[in-house]
Order: C-alpha cells, then sequence, then structure tokens
C-alpha cells in the first residue's frame, strides 16, 4: 500500500516512549469504544503505478472531441504555455490562505494585482480577491444588494439557467424572492422592467446573455436605477476587451465566470468567480480582499484587508460565510491576463465572435437559421428539423456540437481554438446530414 | 517588489494569437475605454511570477502546523492525474455517454467517502468547506420544511466553533444559539439540554472539536438533539484525527462536509480552489443538489434527487481537487486511512509533550491531531505574545500555528503537525519553539521585532483597512 507517512516502526516507537503511553490506541481511550471501527469496507492501498494505470483508465472512458462548437456556461479558449508553467509552482500550489503576510507577499501581491485586472476589465472601482465560480458570485451578489426595506431580487430570464438554480437555492436559504424578468426575442423584456416591485433590491442580468446576445444593458440599467434598485450584470471577461463595460453601462456590482481566463473546461471545476463593484458598495462584497500597505521599515507590502466584513471576525453578522475562496485559479487568470495583455485579448475576443459569426453565416446556408435577430458575441441558436440527427452526425466525426434546447434549437459557441477548417469541415458535415 | 503593472514598456507583448481567417466584425457599442492590462515579454512574464512564487511559504518549503488547516503533504501523483487530457478537456455539458469516466471518479468517492464517514449519498458541488456548511444547513431546513416542521429556526452552535458555523446558518436563514463549552473544551451536556427545543432545527459540531479534544459525551449529544427534534451537522475540518478510527455517521450525525483540501491530501493553492462534499444519511439524500451521480443499465447517469435544494454552484463541482482526493484514497487505501489518523495524533502528541516542557497547554493530554498552547502567562512575565513567537518563528523558516484560535483561550497558539512530517522535523522545530520561549525573557525586544528575514516585515494593517488601496493605480 502506498503511505506518506514517514516515520519508521522504530521512530514511532520512540515517540511513544517519549510521550510515555504504549500505542497509538491509548490516545482513543476517551472514544466510546463501542464505536471504534474494526475494518474499513475499502480496497487495499496500491503503488503509485498501479493508481496511474488505475486512475488514467477511468480517464479514458472520456471522450476528448477535437473540436468543441459547445460553450454555455465553460469555455475552451486556447491557453499559453507559460500560464501553466507559472501556475504549477509547488510555493503557490501548497500553500493555505496568505495569514502569515510576512512569508505570503507572492500571493498577496497576485490577488492585488488580479484585483486591479479585474477592475481594468469591468472598469469597476473595487474587486474582491475571488468566489466559487459565476453561478456562487451571481448569488452572493444578490445577498450584497439587499437591505432592510428590499428583499426582492429580479434575474433575466436570458440569464444562464444553473446561475438562475443557484441564485434560487441561495435565496431558498437567506428568504429573498427571487422572480424571473420574462425573454423576448432571446432578450430581456425591456417592458417588463416598468413594473417591477417597490421592494426591488436589485436586477441581474448577464452579457452576452445566455443565447449569446448583446443586451441593451444601458437602457435596462436606466431602468433599474429608475426604480431605485442596484444594478447587476454577470459579464463574460473574454467579451469585455470588446463589449462595453459594466461600469459604462451603470452597473453598482459586476459579476462573472472568469474560467475563459486560462483555466481548463475539466468537466466544471475548479472555476472562477470574479466580483467588483463601485466604490460605495465595496464594504458589502464577501470574501477576502488584498490592500497594499507598508511594513515597519517603509517597504510597500500587501495584507488581508477589511476584515471586519468577514466570518472570523463578525461570525453570525459576516456578510457572507466564504472563507476558502479560488486563490490559485486567480492567479492563473492574473498571469493569463498578462500573457495576453491587452491587445492579446481583445484578439481572442475578436477570433471568437468573428468565427462565430462567420460559422453562423455558412450555417443559414445548410437551413440552419439564427432563431434571434440582432448582434451576438461567440454564441447563437439555431433552429432546423432535426438537430439530434445534426449532433450525432457531427459526433460521429469527433465533433462536439452546440448544446441541445430542445424544440430542435442549438446553442452554438465559437472561440479562437477552432479553425477556419474546423468550421468548414462541420458545415460540410451538418449539410450531409441535414 | 514591483507590481507587474510597473514592469516592461508598452509593444512588450508574447506572440501568442493567428491572425484572423474569416472576415472581422465588431460589436456596434464596443468598449471605448482603454483597457490597461500588464504589457510585458515573456521573460520578463516568467521572471515576475518566479519571484513572487518565491515570496511565498508552501508546504514543500518547511513545517507548516496551521491548527485546523491539516497541511499535510500533497502528493505529485495527485497533481498528475488531476492533469490527464482524458480529465481536464472535457466539458462539463458533453453528452453523458463521453463523460463515463467523469462519473466514475464521482461515483467511486462518493463510495468511499460514505464509507469512511458512515454516510449514505454524497454531493460534490460544495466548493469549499464553508460552501459546504451551507449546504448541510439547506439540507436540515429543506427536511424540516418537507415534514411542515417550520417552527425550527434555530441553529444550535459551540462558542469554541470556527467563525463560518455561524455565517453559515444565518445565510442558511436560521438563528444562531450559542452555546459555552465546559472547562475541557467540550460541549457543556447542560447547557445543550437547556438550548434544545421545538425550535431547534439542528447542531453544528466538529468532533474532534477546535481544541483538538474527542467529545466523549458524544452519543448523549446526538441523541439529546435528536430527541428534540433536530439534526446533527458534523464539520469535519477535524476527521483527519479520526478518519478509520470512528465514522460521524457512527456518532450520530446526519450530515457532514468533508474539506477534501485538508483531509484527502490536495493543495489548498495559496487559499483555494478545495473541495466541501457533503455527505449525508439517508433521510436527507432525497434534498441534495442536484444532478448526482447514479448507476443505470450498468453505465453512469445524471439524475436530480426528488426534492433536491437546487444547485449551489455551476455544473457538479470542483472535479479536479476530487479526482486529487479519489488518487490518495485509492494510493493510502484501506490500511492507509487510520494509519494516517493515528500518526497525525501520535505527531501531535509527541509535539505536545516537548513543548510543553516550558509551554503552557490550554487543555491536558492526551490530544488528538492539534492542541492549543496559552501563552497568556508568557504575556503576563515577558510582554512577549502569542504574534510575537509566531513572527519569531517566521525567521527560522517555519509557518506559524494558527493564532488567537480558538476564540475561548487566550493568547492561543494552535498546532497541527500532521503525519506526514518526520520525527526529525519535529525535534528541529520544537527546539525553535523552546529557544523562542528562553529569547521571551532573555530578549523580548528581539521577538517584538521579528521577523527580520522576511521579504518584508511587520505590515501596518490598521493603516491597510482605514486607508484602502486595493488596486494599483498608474501614477
Amino acid at each position: 500500500m502506498g503511505t506518506y507517512v514517514p516515520n519508521t516502526q522504530a521512530q514511532k516507537d520512540a515517540m511513544l516512549s517519549v510521550i510515555g503511553v504504549k500505542s497509538v490506541q491509548d490516545f482513543y481511550a476517551g472514544v466510546p469504544q463501542e464505536m471504534l471501527v474494526d475494518s474499513l469496507a475499502l480496497p487495499e492501498g496500491l503503488s503509485e503505478l498501479e493508481v496511474r494505470q488505475k486512475v488514467t483508465a477511468m480517464s479514458s472512458r472520456n471522450r476528448v472531441y477535437g473540436t468543441v462548437l459547445r460553450g454555455a456556461g465553460a469555455y475552451r479558449h486556447f491557453i499559453p504555455a507559460a500560464v501553466k508553467s507559472v501556475v504549477s509552482r509547488e510555493e503557490l500550489v501548497t500553500a493555505y490562505t496568505p495569514y502569515q503576510a510576512e512569508i505570503s507577499q507572492g500571493i498577496l501581491q497576485s490577488i492585488f494585482e488580479y484585483q486591479t485586472m479585474i477592475c481594468a476589465l469591468t472598469g469597476m472601482e473595487v474587486s474582491n480577491a475571488s468566489v466559487y465560480d459565476g453561478a456562487t458570485a451571481a448569488a452572493e451578489a444578490l445577498a450584497m444588494c439587499r437591505d432592510r426595506k428590499r428583499s426582492r431580487a429580479y434575474v433575466s430570464a436570458c440569464t444562464d439557467p444553473q446561475v438562475i438554480e443557484t441564485m434560487r437555492t441561495y435565496c431558498f436559504g437567506s428568504g429573498m424572492a427571487l422572480e424571473v424578468l420574462p425573454e423576448k426575442d432571446g432578450r430581456t423584456d425591456l417592458e417588463s422592467l416598468k413594473s417591477i416591485a417597490a421592494d426591488t433590491a436589485c436586477v441581474y442580468i448577464q452579457q452576452p446573455n445566455y443565447y449569446g446576445n448583446m443586451e441593451d444593458a444601458k437602457a435596462i440599467g436606466e431602468a433599474v436605477h429608475a426604480a431605485g434598485a442596484k444594478y447587476i450584470m454577470g459579464c463574460n471577461p473574454i467579451a469585455l476587451a470588446v463589449m462595453e463595460t459594466p461600469a459604462a453601462c451603470g452597473a453598482d456590482v459586476a459579476v462573472g465566470e472568469a474560467q475563459p481566463l486560462g483555466l481548463d473546461i475539466a468537466f466544471g471545476g475548479p472555476y472562477l468567480g470574479y466580483m467588483a463593484a463601485t466604490k460605495a458598495m465595496f464594504r458589502k462584497l464577501p470574501g477576502r480582499i488584498v490592500g497594499q500597505t507598508h511594513d515597519v521599515d517603509g517597504n510597500t507590502g500587501y495584507v488581508l484587508t477589511l476584515t471586519a466584513r468577514e466570518q472570523h471576525i463578525r461570525r453570525e453578522k459576516a456578510s457572507s460565510n466564504i472563507c476558502s475562496n479560488q486563490a490559485l485559479c486567480a492567479f492563473t487568470a492574473g498571469v493569463y491576463m498578462t500573457a495576453m495583455g491587452a491587445e492579446g485579448l481583445r484578439q481572442a475576443a475578436v477570433l471568437s465572435m468573428s468565427k462565430a459569426h462567420y460559422f453562423a453565416g455558412e450555417l443559414k446556408k445548410t437551413g440552419l437559421k439564427r432563431v434571434h435577430d440582432g448582434e451576438y458575441f461567440h454564441e447563437f441558436v439555431t433552429e432546423c428539423t432535426d438537430a439530434e440527427k445534426v449532433l450525432r452526425a457531427l459526433d460521429a466525426q469527433n465533433i462536439l456540437g452546440g448544446l441541445p434546447l430542445g424544440d430542435n434549437k442549438i446553442l452554438w459557441c465559437v472561440t479562437e481554438l477552432v479553425s477556419k477548417n474546423e468550421i468548414d469541415r462541420a458545415v460540410s458535415v451538418i449539410k450531409e446530414a441535414c | 517588489m514591483k507590481l507587474i503593472f510597473e514592469k516592461g514598456a508598452p509593444g512588450q507583448h508574447l506572440t501568442l494569437m493567428p491572425a484572423c481567417d474569416v472576415p472581422e466584425v465588431a460589436l456596434s457599442q464596443s468598449r471605448t475605454e482603454p483597457l490597461e492590462l500588464p504589457h510585458v515579454s515573456e521573460t520578463e512574464l516568467t521572471r515576475h511570477y518566479t519571484a513572487l512564487a518565491k515570496r511565498v511559504h508552501g508546504v514543500n518549503d518547511g513545517f507548516y502546523p496551521l491548527g485546523s488547516c491539516t497541511m499535510k503533504y500533497n502528493p505529485k501523483i495527485n497533481e498528475d492525474m488531476a492533469a490527464l487530457p482524458g480529465f481536464s478537456q472535457i466539458h462539463p455539458l458533453q453528452p453523458v455517454e463521453t463523460v463515463q469516466g467523469c462519473l466514475e471518479v464521482y461515483a467511486e468517492a462518493e463510495k468511499l467517502l460514505c464509507e469512511i464517514t458512515g454516510m449514505d449519498g454524497m454531493t460534490f458541488q460544495p466548493a469549499a468547506g464553508a460552501h459546504g456548511e451551507f449546504t448541510g444547513l439547506l439540507l436540515i431546513k429543506a427536511y424540516h420544511t418537507h415534514r411542515n416542521d417550520t417552527a425550527r429556526t434555530k441553529i444550535i452552535v459551540p462558542d469554541s466553533a470556527h467563525g463560518t458555523n455561524p455565517a453559515s446558518a444565518v445565510m442558511a436563514g436560521y438563528t444562531v444559539v450559542n452555546i459555552p463549552s465546559g472547562k475541557d473544551g467540550c460541549v457543556d451536556v447542560e447547557a445543550l439540554r437547556a438550548a434544545v427545543g421545538p425550535d431547534t432545527a439542528g447542531l453544528m459540531l466538529t468532533n474532534p472539536n477546535t481544541v483538538g479534544i474527542f467529545d466523549k459525551n458524544i452519543l448523549e449529544i446526538t441523541k439529546i438533539v435528536h430527541e428534540a427534534g433536530g439534526l446533527c451537522y458534523y464539520d469535519g475540518a477535524n476527521l483527519n484525527a479520526v478518519m478509520g478510527i470512528v465514522r460521524p455517521g457512527d456518532m450520530g450525525f446526519d450530515v457532514i462536509h468533508l474539506n477534501l483540501h485538508k483531509t484527502f491530501s490536495t493543495p489548498h493553492g495559496g487559499g483555494g480552489p478545495g473541495a466541501g462534499s457533503v455527505g449525508c444519511k439517508e433521510i436527507l439524500k432525497p434534498f441534495l443538489p442536484g444532478p448526482v451521480v447514479a448507476e443505470k443499465d450498468g453505465g453512469w447517469q445524471l439524475v436530480q434527487p426528488e426534492h433536491s435544494i437546487g444547485r449551489v454552484k455551476n455544473f457538479y463541482g470542483n472535479f479536479a481537487v476530487v479526482v486529487r482526493a479519489l488518487t490518495y484514497i485509492l494510493t493510502i487505501g484501506r490500511e492507509g486511512i487510520p494509519e494516517a489518523a493515528q500518526n497525525a495524533v501520535l505527531n501531535a502528541n509527541y509535539m505536545m509533550k516537548k513543548l510543553s516542557e516550558k509551554y503552557t497547554m490550554a487543555y491536558e493530554s492526551p490530544c488528538m491531531h492539534e492542541f492549543v498552547m496559552t501563552l497568556q502567562d508568557l504575556h503576563d512575565e515577558t510582554g512577549v505574545s502569542a504574534m510575537d513567537i509566531a513572527k519569531g518563528l517566521l525567521d527560522h523558516g517555519i509557518h506559524p500555528p494558527t493564532m488567537y484560535f480558538p476564540l475561548i483561550v487566550h493568547e492561543a497558539l494552535m498546532i497541527e503537525p500532521t503525519e506526514t512530517e518526520s520525527q526529525e522535523t519535529m525535534d528541529e522545530v520544537c527546539d525553535v519553539f523552546l529557544e523562542l520561549w528562553d529569547l521571551a525573557h532573555t530578549g523580548p525586544q528581539i521577538l517584538h521585532n521579528a521577523p527580520t528575514k522576511t521579504p518584508v516585515r511587520r505590515l501596518d494593517e490598521v493603516g491597510a483597512a482605514r486607508n484602502p488601496v486595493l488596486k494599483y493605480t498608474k501614477a
């Protein structure tokens, strides 16, 4: 069996004799003896070679597609080699939360840099150090906006359904009311914003929305503020390189799934939730925040700050219970944004969007028409007579097609990873199938 | 050290993206403000982040006895397995027949962890311990609500508990009832008896508790709560002391969260990602977040539990973390699980014994996997605080223990060596601790001034909070 216990039996015996007990069982004398486990029904331990073979065999029972045309909340983008290399440094990987600032400056500074980059991307004034993912970031954002008189939240129906479900669960806990704003032609129905309740704390929209469409985010923001509520935007971070920032659209809180910033799709996690807010809201941000300060010699340094919001100080009065976050993922996103730079990120956005538009145009020629009109980013929805048949034909050619949405609708996604040749090949497969 | 924004020059870049091979399109409402990201070469990038990494102390840099955090060694094979393309390149919304390996990972991890904890079902959605607490409490809430037992609005939490416990209870919509601990740090059974009633939704407890003592009244405690109609929540933060020895399910707990990043050897990444998997007894299984993995016709499927509380996260959880934990369990296996626990306890008792030569222990021995020292008398005598000793350790390349926790012990230092430290390392570390105790008497000013050998010295935290500078602004 494998073990990571370094001490030999002789050393263990020596330690026991220093302590003055006969065996390790003596330490458990306080445990009610009827509760002690004889032996667990677990397999015997294995050598590293055997474990490698066993787990690798499991991974081989998954299918890695050559071409991926599916997004819907998880996006396969190019990850520069430098990112993977840098983030595997074992000091970073094996450290805990930076409670001892003097020996954690690397992590603290990297978070400070990450916060700065998230602010740059969103145009917002303050960012936290990360939360678990985009869905929990959205759910936490609702809680940030709640006050004694306003405890109702609205979410656009054009939001990722998993985000809405997560919000619902959080609201089941907190007692906040959650309502869904209806969709009209693939976008949030602006008219519906005129009749939102007086106790509305906030309205959440996704940009680009779940269907890939661009919302009229400024107009929505104006309507939300006219109702006296806070405005939350959930934004794709790659799209932020080319679209109007949440700050420019009047958002009070900007959140999102930052997995596209250098993280593998990895069957859904670990991902990264980013959260940023206006200066007026920043004391309501949940989780860790890093601040710049100086040491006793006057040297610049970084610390976890504004901890008076947090659970270890405030306990039941804390703004959130979050403790561990996704620090290494935030670090990764920081390295990714550094590697890409503003121009690289813009190129990734333009390539993704342009290829998606090229693909949509080619699909139209085969009879798969877009369901919605208007602008979109790198995702779009088509309808056809037999979506299942289309997806099956692609699958047979090792292409993961778009996500079936029911009613023969398919949600497609194209990123910079997909070449024009791959798109053309997919189109010809679809043409044959239809 | 300079920030990445202060390095390089406009125009420096990596060459990553190809030219666009289709007609370019643009949004009509496009970004107008410039995007201020760093502009550096690949040389500068890798040097910058390597320099940052060198300013971090990880488990692989030296002893890391951070109490209640279980900083055990993170095996390399775990990293290799998590990085396999057959896991890392799988889209979470692929057809179910193409992700059988991923579902097998979840099913296998569920089976093994349920056996270790004495639970009947598990969700891997929660991303961290606190997230698991929130999820577990929602299971309790859904259970009571489903039975129309809606008067149960209170969660009982001992005063020694981690701060996330009361914070999670509030997020789940509960009122928190704090009960005092007895002199031995254990639950005051009479105080608990007085606190329970028809409004009790449940109790949150960790056992061994936060001071490193196994609560021997545990069966009576869970019985009191059950008889009052409440359910019992086990905070798995301290499972490393007892895994394979005794099971939370057998102690009477109904729901539990595990910190895979503590007990099951997955790395902490400087504060995450972790995984706070939640296990539960049969009565709570219908309420688990969905989807969960189930076997059907010889394959794996994703199914929604009948009365699911809904999602707590997108997709299925921090999958790559679960791959690491599964790899660990498969490696150490049936004998290795209790072996790890016993050696964690042995190591803690060894250090406790050696340090009690000079330091005052907050509680009597034996301890479980960790122990708490109180430096109150040293502080009274010499003016040297727990913080000063902690900072003194930094100059010796040792990560300090958890400071000032639990809150019920004054000048607390909580030490958890874990099973992956050798006698040799612990001997060296104990010598440093004892030297620092002497130094507190002979040269307290040196400790007030510590650390002096670290990249920065003590930082002005008050100033940081008073005048928050939370991002870089170009001069």
